[in-house]
């Protein structure tokens, strides 16, 4: 083995390793948990000691994506067998299912107002950037700042502002409306992170497009964006991250059409006692599409985050 | 293929003036080199050229038309960067066929033509090669086969050696003027290196603080420079210079420097003020007899010539000899200075006087 300065022994890399597996657990035991309940029963999910090894059951998801209603044991003779693994699991309980739960309808919003949000911040964001990378704009520092200053605020200082003001114009509780308020929240960061990472992108590549004959928008669109794509991404990863998670605002202003999951897990427990498995549930499959999208674009945002801080 | 006439073209940024009304013509074919140190307006100059940059004033004629509000892409300009500015997400192939994608050339057409290109270069075997891993060199290749693809009317070219190693700078400068020779096409290529200007160039700008200083051909340049600023940014070692005593009347050939009388071509033109006398290093021969006397204080030898450092009566002077004549440190020399190459300047315009020499001549 080389005996460069920069190489590790096997003991130093033994230890080093040993550390980062040890944090890594620490703070993957509370998910592991959470998708550990989801699997269980009722009973297992608040049994003292708890259960590490049990007996898995989908009881949780069943519970959350269903509403169900109590009927006597007589009642419950006198149905006929049940249809699906779903019905046979409530049955066990004594139930039957009345209906499919909000969950579905609630995450799907979320999906559509996190989405759709992050695109429109990153999609006014990029062209606002671009114009102040490459412009000269008057008072461009000023405005600069301005935009910077609507995040200074904390959100819930304004949220009864715009509470009354949405239900002036009738976009409380409305997927546009709960578009348009994340995207503005969204739009100082995107903007921000998206001009210093057009700053870096050298203006001969465009000026050489414009040489080759492309118009300005062909040459910010065929050079310059993906060239960015770096930053969009990890911008993208920032707003969605904030507008899935937002749980203020979402329990202002939705209640029903648009309400997003953040406010509908909690009213789970409400329904037929602290049902943990379908909270665990709910909170596995909320946090899946973050995760999705983040590993989608994680070689983007690794690189993203420490882009700049190196010279190429 | 072209020729470019510049006419009163000026760039202000804000208060900044970063070139002022200057005028000059580039010839069909030429290879044009605009000169100066850095922030002089050549770059910029290039750019208002090239419609980069929106000129405050005056106007640029390409082929009789003028262009000057023109966008880049109306007029048919190719322009080499001095990063290159090839486009890193896409290969060499793809870089060099980018402008034949704008004018929707057919694609079989578009292969032919970037395979002709590449002949050209030499760079067939990297044509599918991404643009990050290659050398120095061979990105000015595809930066040139990007330029050259589409018969531009003109090159505009800002540096394009100033990023490669000096061994490689020699072979690419030679390279591009047997581009330029074979292609015969106009050419505009900004430098701040005077020798690469004097090397490659038909026609040399200097430039400095955003104007014009001179232009003219190399030789001209180098043996009649019109001020102060030329003569002493062009020439390595670059000239000496002497004060003059007193003033100078029309038709005077001879001057004195801290009373040593000194020869020079007839002059056309009188100065009141302070005068300063200019004469090359290879412009003085060593003489017992001859005036002024100066003491040998260094010595540089440099091959074929040796630079010698001298102070002499009149102040210090550096003469250019031949390598074979010995010459030691301390040892006195007079001085010989070849009258007809001698030029004077007016202290207070640093512009050359007119003499036999600077004959009455030019104004862009």
């Amino acid at each position: 083995m080389s005996h460069s300065i920069t190489d590790a022994t096997l003991r130093q890399k033994t230890i080093a390793g040993t550390l980062v597996i040890l944090y890594a657990s620490i703070t993957m035991v509370p998910l592991l948990w959470i998708f550990m309940t989801g699997f269980k029963t009722p009973p297992d999910s608040i049994s003292y000691p708890p259960k590490i090894v049990y007996q898995p059951s989908l009881e949780g998801y069943v519970n959350l994506f269903t509403t169900r209603t109590r009927v006597s044991p007589e009642k419950l003779a006198e149905l006929p067998p049940p249809k699906n693994f779903a019905e046979e699991i409530v049955r066990n309980r004594e139930m039957v299912i009345a209906g499919p739960s909000k969950f579905g309808e609630r995450f799907l919003n979320s999906i559509i107002i996190g989405f759709g949000s992050t695109f429109l911040s990153i999609f006014l964001g990029t062209l606002a950037a671009y114009a102040f990378s490459r412009f000269s704009i008057p008072l461009a520092d000023d405005l600069l700042f301005f935009i910077l200053s609507t995040r200074m605020m904390p959100p819930i200082a304004v949220a009864i502002p715009i509470f009354l003001m949405y239900r002036q114009l009738g976009l409380s509780d409305t997927h546009l409306g709960m578009i348009l308020l994340y995207t503005a929240v969204n739009i100082s960061l995107a903007v921000w992170l998206l001009k210093g990472f057009i700053d870096e992108i050298p203006r001969e590549y465009e000026e050489a497009a414009l040489i080759d004959g492309y118009t300005r928008f062909q040459a910010f669109y065929k050079v310059v964006l993906p060239q960015a794509a770096t930053g969009i991404a990890s911008t993208a990863i920032f707003c969605l991250i904030f507008a899935w998670n937002e749980y203020a605002f979402a329990v202002l202003l939705t209640s029903g059409t648009a309400q997003t999951a953040p406010p509908f897990i909690p009213t789970i427990i409400g329904v037929g006692g602290l049902d943990w498995p379908a909270v665990a549930a709910g909170a596995t499959l909320f946090l899946l599409p973050v995760m999705i999208f983040t590993v989608m674009l994680r070689k983007h945002l690794l690189r993203g985050i420490t882009f700049g801080a190196v010279r190429k | 293929m072209a020729e470019i006439v510049i006419e009163n073209l000026c760039k202000r940024f804000g208060a900044f003036t970063a070139v002022k009304e200057s005028s000059f013509t580039i010839e069909d074919g030429e290879f044009f080199m605009l000169l100066g140190p850095s922030g002089c307006g050549k770059t910029t100059t290039l750019r208002m050229i090239a419609g980069l940059e929106i000129p405050s004033g005056g106007k640029i004629y390409l082929d009789g038309e003028e262009i000057s509000r023109r966008p880049p892409s109306q007029r048919d300009i190719a322009f080499v960067f001095q990063m290159f500015a090839l486009y890193p997400h896409l290969n060499v192939r793809k870089n060099i066929g980018y402008p034949l994608a704008s004018q929707g050339m057919k694609r079989r057409e578009r292969t032919a033509k970037i395979l002709e290109v590449a002949k050209i270069l030499g760079i067939e075997d990297i044509l599918d090669h991404p643009v990050s891993g290659l050398s120095g060199g061979d990105r000015q290749r595809v930066a040139l086969g990007r330029a050259i693809v589409r018969n531009p009317k003109a090159f505009m070219m800002d540096e394009p050696l100033g990023a490669l190693d000096a061994e490689f700078r020699e072979r690419m400068a030679l390279e591009l003027r047997a581009l330029h020779d074979r292609m015969g096409a106009t050419t505009v290529y900004v430098t701040h290196d005077q020798l690469e200007a004097m090397q490659m160039g038909d026609k040399i700008v200097v430039m400095n603080n955003a104007v014009v200083e001179q232009f003219g051909t190399p030789k001209e340049i180098y043996e009649k420079p019109e001020s102060l600023f030329v003569a002493d940014f062009i020439g390595s070692p670059s000239m000496n210079f002497l004060d003059v005593d007193g003033a100078i009347a029309e038709g005077q050939s001879q001057v004195s420097v801290k009373g040593i009388p000194i020869a020079v071509p007839q002059q056309h033109e009188s100065a009141a003020g302070d005068v300063i006398l200019g004469i090359r290093p290879e412009h003085i021969r060593f003489s017992d007899r001859a005036n002024p006397s100066a003491r040998v204080c260094a010595i540089e030898y440099l091959g074929t010539t040796q630079v010698i450092t001298l102070q002499s009566d009149a102040g210090s002077i550096k003469a250019r000899v031949d390598s074979s004549q010995s010459v030691e440190i301390g040892e006195r020399v007079g001085l010989e200075f070849e009258s007809c190459r001698i030029s004077l300047f007016s202290s207070a315009t640093g512009k050359v006087l007119r003499s036999a020499l600077h004959g009455r001549t030019q104004d862009g």
